[in-house]
């Protein structure tokens, strides 16, 4: 306070030391304007410029770093159908051999059964009886004029009788040979039905082959794509493999779930043999090393077991024959399965860990010894739950490697696209912060002309009634017109 | 590209191996005082019930001792009992039988209270055994009414150490003079407060309700 009435010319007026400082520094600060506008321009260049920079960099980068993912993704993805291709060719030339091998029989077969069809058929044609000649003697007979004559009558009449006699044994011969041909072509049946399957047969298969070409067809469009670098096949691809991320993230979460699980099946015990007062580290207990350090075994068995089996390609493997990769199949399954026993070991230490515990407090709070033997078989369950949980969470952790591999692969893409996007934002954050520094400096020149506005006023005045500096452009009147109409050059971003 | 993972077991299991950090440090050692003055001596069963409390919430390789308080108490032959549990649960828990037999047959034992309370001489006894065990949390259980009876012999006024040592007092019954003038009880565990933490004590506390003895251990540092 009394350091500011010192500037003071008199204390007692403020208002009128302020005037007087303003008339004295108004000149003053007019004179030093371009100066001083210069200054200001050089001191938020020396911010905007730099961050300008960064940010052209970064997009630089990121774009950069889109190629390299594109190329990573597209080498990729172009190896996963090359795979996919392959395996499809394998399918249609196993189904070529396995099937369409016994083509050739099997039309032979065909054939026969046509041919043995056709020949049945033909006996069992309609031959219709042969017009018998008594018909024209009937006729003949039958255009007799009734004349009431009795002889005439009565040889009509037996001839009457001996056409229907004739007509019946006609009759039963037709029927009879109708019969016969029914029966045959009753016989037809498992011809037809073996005729039926056969083609059936046939149908499948090539069903199989149309379905397998068809993909084969899809998988090539797609190596098409990626062979051109088209957009569509990087979305398909960078799509796929964050689908394929989430999934994997899903079921390593299930897994590591199991493991917790796991973990606290074998801590306990652990605790007794490893001593539960030890400490490796900080508050990390010895018993919970003990027991991660038995899951993660469990878990690098799983590891190395499909990797042996073919399931998963972590490892460059290819350098091992197939005698040694069998080898490691047996060898980390024959681990795999000794830990599984070790933990059905723990899992009924633990349980007679935690009997004898609560004992001990039942004891402690009063009551008697409880008898354990008296429970029965139920008190058996969770011991039997315990062990079979030890058991099998080995195995089932061993197919952690699946996803692992997934969640791997496809992490290096969906990682990699992330780090694009945040390269990017970063890039447009420094070119945002640069564009502001500018247009806050452009802001100050501003506030530093209306600090000094009359002289400015004046100045314009004169320049404009001036007939001599009137004619001369804008821009030549010896030094830069205050407050222009328009910013120009001004750059937003 | 891709490395190997082999030496991840293999670290951890030397890791494992070369676990030589001091496991005292985590270890807790418990040392309680029983007060066998006058009325007291007809409390023990809720000693003995506190006694069952800590023998239920200890661990492998804590300590616990029982001490009674008498007319002079800094000696080791005051102890009724004490153990250090070994790491296997199967064994500790038979330390614990040992030790809540040893806590009965002292109970049964009592037959009169003794004439004077040397509380000070407990403690001082108490904070000894304590650190000598070494133990990273060291506790004293005090199951008294607070209230000091020395005869004229027994010198206890000199300051005491109990650096490390949180104390807490359970139990502390109110007297017929408190009834009638409570601010001699809240004077008297002042006191006692001030006392702890001049001494250096970590914490002091009161338990006064036995129906939720886990709060000794709470909130313990």
């Amino acid at each position: 306070m009394g350091s500011w009435q010192t500037l003071m010319f008199w204390p007692e007026n403020p208002a009128l030391s302020v005037l007087v400082w303003c008339v004295i520094a108004i000149p003053i600060l007019y004179g030093a304007r371009q100066a001083m506008h210069s200054m200001l321009r050089a001191i938020f260049r020396a911010i905007s410029n730099p961050l300008r920079l960064m940010s052209h960099w970064l997009f630089k980068t990121a774009d950069v770093m889109r190629q390299r993912n594109k190329m990573v993704l597209l080498a990729n993805g172009r190896g996963e159908i090359s795979q996919g291709i392959v395996k499809e060719f394998d399918r249609v030339t196993n189904l070529v051999q396995r099937d369409l091998h016994g083509y050739p029989a099997l039309q032979r077969k065909l054939m026969d059964e046509i041919t043995r069809i056709e020949e049945e058929f033909q006996k069992c044609g309609e031959v219709p009886p042969p017009p018998p000649e008594w018909t024209k003697a009937v006729a003949s007979i039958a255009k007799i004029k009734p004349a009431g004559d009795g002889l005439v009558e009565r040889i009509l009449e037996d001839i009457s009788a001996s056409v229907s006699d004739i007509y019946d044994k006609v009759v039963a011969e037709y029927r009879e040979s109708s019969r016969q041909r029914h029966d045959i072509l009753k016989g037809f049946m498992p011809f037809w039905r073996s005729v039926d399957q056969t083609l059936n047969r046939v149908d499948k298969n090539l069903t199989g082959l149309r379905d397998s070409a068809a993909k084969i067809d899809e998988q090539m469009e797609k190596y098409t794509q990626i062979n051109a670098n088209t957009e569509n096949a990087e979305h398909t691809l960078t799509s796929s493999a964050t689908i394929l991320f989430v999934i994997s993230l899903l079921v390593m979460l299930i897994a590591a779930g199991g493991g917790f699980v796991n973990f606290w099946l074998i801590e306990r015990p652990m605790e007794a043999m490893v001593g539960g007062s030890e400490y490796i580290y900080g508050n990390l207990q010895a018993s919970y090393m003990a027991a991660m350090v038995i899951i993660f075994f469990e878990t690098l068995m799983g590891l190395f077991l499909m990797e042996s089996l073919g399931y998963t390609h972590l490892f460059p493997l290819n350098g091992i024959n197939n005698r040694m990769r069998r080898w490691m199949v047996w060898i980390s399954f024959a681990i795999l399965l000794i830990l599984a026993g070790v933990e059905v070991a723990l899992a009924v230490m633990r349980d007679m860990i935690v009997s004898a515990d609560v004992a001990l407090k039942q004891e402690l709070a009063g009551g008697a010894m409880t008898a354990a033997a008296t429970a029965g078989w139920a008190l058996n369950i969770p011991k039997a739950a315990q062990m079979i949980l030890g058991f099998t969470l080995p195995f089932a952790l061993a197919f952690v490697a699946i996803p692992l591999e997934y969640l791997i692969h496809s992490g290096r893409t969906v990682f990699g696209s992330l780090l694009v996007l945040g390269i990017r934002g970063l890039g447009f954050l420094t070119r945002f912060l640069s564009s502001m520094t500018r247009q806050i400096g452009k802001g100050v020149e501003h506030l530093y002309d209306a600090v000094i506005f009359l002289p400015l006023i004046i100045e314009r005045v004169v320049v404009n009634r001036g007939p001599r500096l009137s004619s001369l452009p804008p821009g030549e009147s010896g030094g830069r017109a205050a407050f222009p109409k328009r910013g120009g050059g001004e750059q937003v971003l | 590209m891709r490395r190997p993972l082999w030496f991840v077991p293999f670290l951890a299991l030397a890791l494992l191996a070369a676990s030589c950090a001091d496991p005292r440090t985590h270890a807790q050692a418990v040392y309680m005082l029983v007060d066998t003055s006058g009325t007291y001596a007809k409390q023990l069963d809720k000693a003995q019930r506190i006694v069952s409390y800590l023998l239920g919430t200890l661990k492998a390789g804590d300590s616990l001792a029982v001490a009674r308080v008498k007319s002079r108490s800094f000696s080791e032959k005051d102890i009724i009992a004490k153990v250090t549990f070994v790491k296997d649960p199967m064994q500790a828990n038979a330390q614990k039988r040992a030790f809540i037999k040893q806590i009965a047959h002292f109970d049964s034992g009592i037959k009169k209270g003794s004439a004077y309370t040397d509380i000070t001489g407990g403690i001082i006894q108490a904070a000894e055994f304590l650190n000598e065990t070494g133990a990273g949390q060291k506790t004293i259980l005090i199951f008294s009414d607070m209230q000091e009876e020395l005869d004229y012999k027994t010198v206890r006024d000199f300051p005491i150490d109990l650096k490390g040592i949180r104390i807490i007092a359970l139990n502390v019954t109110k007297l017929t003079t408190d009834n009638v003038d409570p601010r001699r009880y809240i004077g008297r565990l002042d006191w006692w407060e001030k006392r702890a933490r001049a001494a250096g004590a970590t914490d002091w506390k009161v338990v006064n309700d036995m129906e939720h003895l886990e709060r000794i251990f709470k909130n313990r540092g």
